[in-house]
């Protein structure tokens, strides 16, 4: 029978990690203030007394050696999870990450494989400057030989992190702060929803419509789905019924879902959190433009991104540079006005 | 080395001017964060209220602060950490402008954009940054600057013992020993990082002695004491002047607070803070002085005085300064 509950999406990763971690005596958890603290965002809360200090590892913060040592555990056969407490964080360890944990499976020739979870914090809104606000998701993703998962509420979290535990290949997890659910930040309530009591899977590369419509396509992803979903029910009151589609994971990307609701509707709005160039938004255009030849296009391909600027300190200007759900109220609008004026 | 009285006067006071302003701080950290101000079912709410973000306060680090600024000149560079003020106000960073940026508004350091962890002020040489054993190379590159133009400055890095563990640690300490740089670097082990304490993060019970890996200098002050701190960093800056290199120092020293406003420290004992504040660095020092004649009542009431309206002038003109134009969040990406 299954039980589900109201879980936050700080508890639907414990839960997703618990449950790996009793089924499999490979898993085990390190990172800073993972142990004790149960994570400075909540996502490994309770571990310790259920698992010990051998299997819930606080680490030095030395995060070359750790997550490096990830990538030589997971080699040596352990299924690793590591939590680096914030993506900007990442900065000092990234050549073990891009130069090894993503490359030596297809250096070994498939010889070598490396089930490691990295999970991290991102995202801005609560006036944390530049050095703790990224999202910085589209930088890995660039990367080959990372799978990218971006959730946006608990559910799929529980999902994607059992799914992530069990893929044989490195996956990274990012958790938006601001869905996450904490009980000393502001959030989404969208992302606090029923989760199953019972271990599930979602599999990689399968985008979810998290809200139906014909007007204009709304691609998205973390936080940015939650806000995506309130702006449609205001674009609703107005008669612009909009199609949020939350991708859930960038690699591997589910283009079909993407350019199924696009030729749909015949309008896109890329709403990201993350810096608007060489990025996520563009990758999405690049894929719907490339596919021009199948369908029309009622509007140019609109993107809402941070521009080129590191994130603000001063409430104010980060309101100005992250975008906000009226932003993408005003993008949709301006584009059925665009649609508009041409078919008359 | 024997600090002279005004150097001793100097340290009184601004310890004290850090600790009220920590304290303020803390305050006023917490207005428009708490019920029933914020989103229904939270207990604080840490992006609310005029100052937003995360706040790390340095109240009880004060030695550290100030037993080194002591020894600087204004040309000296200070790199300090994701917990700042203490560096900040005894390197001179103006209280007013330092106060406004940490408020998100126009008339601060950085008109808004850099906030509590990135406070930089050039006219002064101080810089800080939020990330973990920052600190340590770009002081190593003020020292080098310092050594190309044949100026006789220096250097220093504040650190935590959370740090120590960085890659960015040991690599400045053998590029700075290398090169013989006039940079100081100096650990405030405050025991905890965030959660985990020093023996559960650090192999060996004294940072000092890695000093003897790379054949420099290493000092260990045991005690969360000025006059300590002021010695230890006295010889190192003075040998740093002379050519003679780099020195490493790390102090005892105790943090009050959490390692964030708002941090419920289920970690570690409450008893812990109260044991330590029966230490306060800040009346042991204003013993000193009375028993050197250097202080009693009255002035002792003055200074503090003195330090109150201070803070409360620098808090009054951040809360009165206007914010920033949303259009400036695009400005000054480049030079």
């Amino acid at each position: 029978m299954t039980t589900a509950r109201k879980l936050t999406m700080a508890q639907a990763i414990v839960e997703a990690i618990r449950q790996e971690m009793e089924r499999d005596t490979k898993v085990f958890v390190m990172g800073e203030d993972i142990g004790r603290y149960g994570g400075i965002f909540g996502a490994t809360g309770g571990l310790l007394d259920r698992f010990g200090p051998e299997r819930i590892m606080d680490t030095p913060i030395s995060e070359t050696a750790f997550i490096g040592a990830a990538t030589g555990a997971a080699a040596a056969g352990l299924r690793p999870i590591v939590e680096l407490m914030f993506v900007d964080f990442f900065g000092v360890c990234m050549d073990q990450i891009y130069n090894h944990l993503a490359k030596n499976t297809y250096m070994s020739g498939g010889n070598v494989h490396l089930p490691v979870v990295l999970m991290t914090a991102i995202g801005a809104g609560y006036g944390d400057a530049a050095q703790h606000s990224q999202c910085l998701y589209s930088l890995f993703a660039h990367v080959p030989g990372l799978k990218i998962v971006v959730p946006s509420n608990a559910y799929d979290a529980k999902g994607l992190m059992t799914q992530a535990i069990r893929d044989d290949n490195p996956v990274m997890f990012f958790f938006h702060k601001g869905i996450m659910g904490l009980p000393w930040m502001a959030y989404f309530e969208g992302s606090t929803n029923e989760v199953p009591e019972e271990a599930y899977t979602i599999p990689f590369g399968q985008a979810r419509i998290a809200r139906e419509g014909t007007d204009v396509t709304i691609v998205s992803l973390s936080q940015m789905v939650q806000k995506a979903l309130v702006a449609a029910d205001e674009l609703e009151k107005e008669g612009i019924r909009a199609e949020v589609v939350d991708l859930r994971t960038l690699v591997p990307l589910d283009v079909d879902t993407v350019v199924r609701s696009v030729a749909k509707t015949g309008r896109l709005l890329i709403a990201d959190e993350d810096y608007l160039a060489f990025g996520m938004s563009g990758e999405i255009a690049a894929v719907v433009a490339e596919r021009l030849d199948r369908f029309a296009l009622k509007c140019p391909v609109q993107r809402l991104g941070v521009p080129g600027v590191p994130i603000p300190y001063s409430r104010p200007l980060e309101q100005a540079v992250i975008p906000q759900v009226s932003h993408i109220v005003d993008r949709c609008r301006g584009m059925l006005r665009t649609g508009l004026a041409k078919a008359a | 080395m024997e600090p002279t009285t005004e150097q001793l006067m100097w340290m009184y006071e601004t310890m004290l001017l850090v600790r009220e302003y920590e304290e303020t701080m803390a305050r006023v950290y917490l207005e428009g964060k708490l019920p029933p101000a914020i989103q229904k079912g939270l207990a604080f709410d840490i992006g609310s209220g005029p100052v937003p973000g995360e706040m790390h306060l340095a109240a009880g680090q004060e030695p550290v602060a100030v037993g080194v600024c002591a020894h600087l000149r204004k040309d000296d560079t200070v790199v300090g950490t994701h917990r700042p003020h203490h560096f900040a106000i005894a390197k001179g960073v103006p209280l007013e402008s330092m106060t406004a940026e940490i408020f998100g508004k126009a008339t601060g350091l950085s008109r808004g954009k850099g906030g509590h962890m990135h406070l930089f002020d050039p006219a002064h040489n101080f810089s800080c940054s939020g990330i973990v054993g920052a600190s340590l190379p770009p002081a190593c590159g003020a020292a080098l600057a310092a050594k190309m133009t044949g100026k006789d400055s220096v250097a220093v890095a504040f650190f935590g013992e959370g740090a120590a563990n960085q890659g960015s640690f040991h690599e400045s300490l053998n590029l700075a020993a290398l090169w013989k740089l006039p940079v100081i670097f100096v650990c405030e082990d405050n025991k905890w990082g965030i959660s985990v304490d020093k023996d559960h993060s650090t192999a060996i019970r004294s940072n000092a002695d890695r000093a003897a890996a790379y054949g420099i200098h290493g000092i260990a002050v045991a005690k969360n004491d000025a006059l300590d701190v002021f010695a230890a960093a006295g010889e190192a800056v003075a040998r740093a002047r002379k050519g003679g290199g780099p020195t490493l120092i790390e102090v005892k020293t105790d943090r009050y607070m959490g390692h964030f406003q708002g941090d419920a420290e289920a970690y570690r004992p409450k008893e812990e803070v109260e044991q330590l504040r029966k230490n306060d660095p800040i009346p042991g020092l204003g013993d000193r002085l009375r028993t050197r004649g250097l202080l009693d009542e009255a002035r002792d009431t003055a200074i503090r005085d003195k330090v109150r309206e201070r803070v409360r002038q620098a808090f009054d003109f951040a809360r009165q300064s206007p914010y920033p134009e949303p259009r400036e969040a695009l400005e000054q990406v480049f030079a």
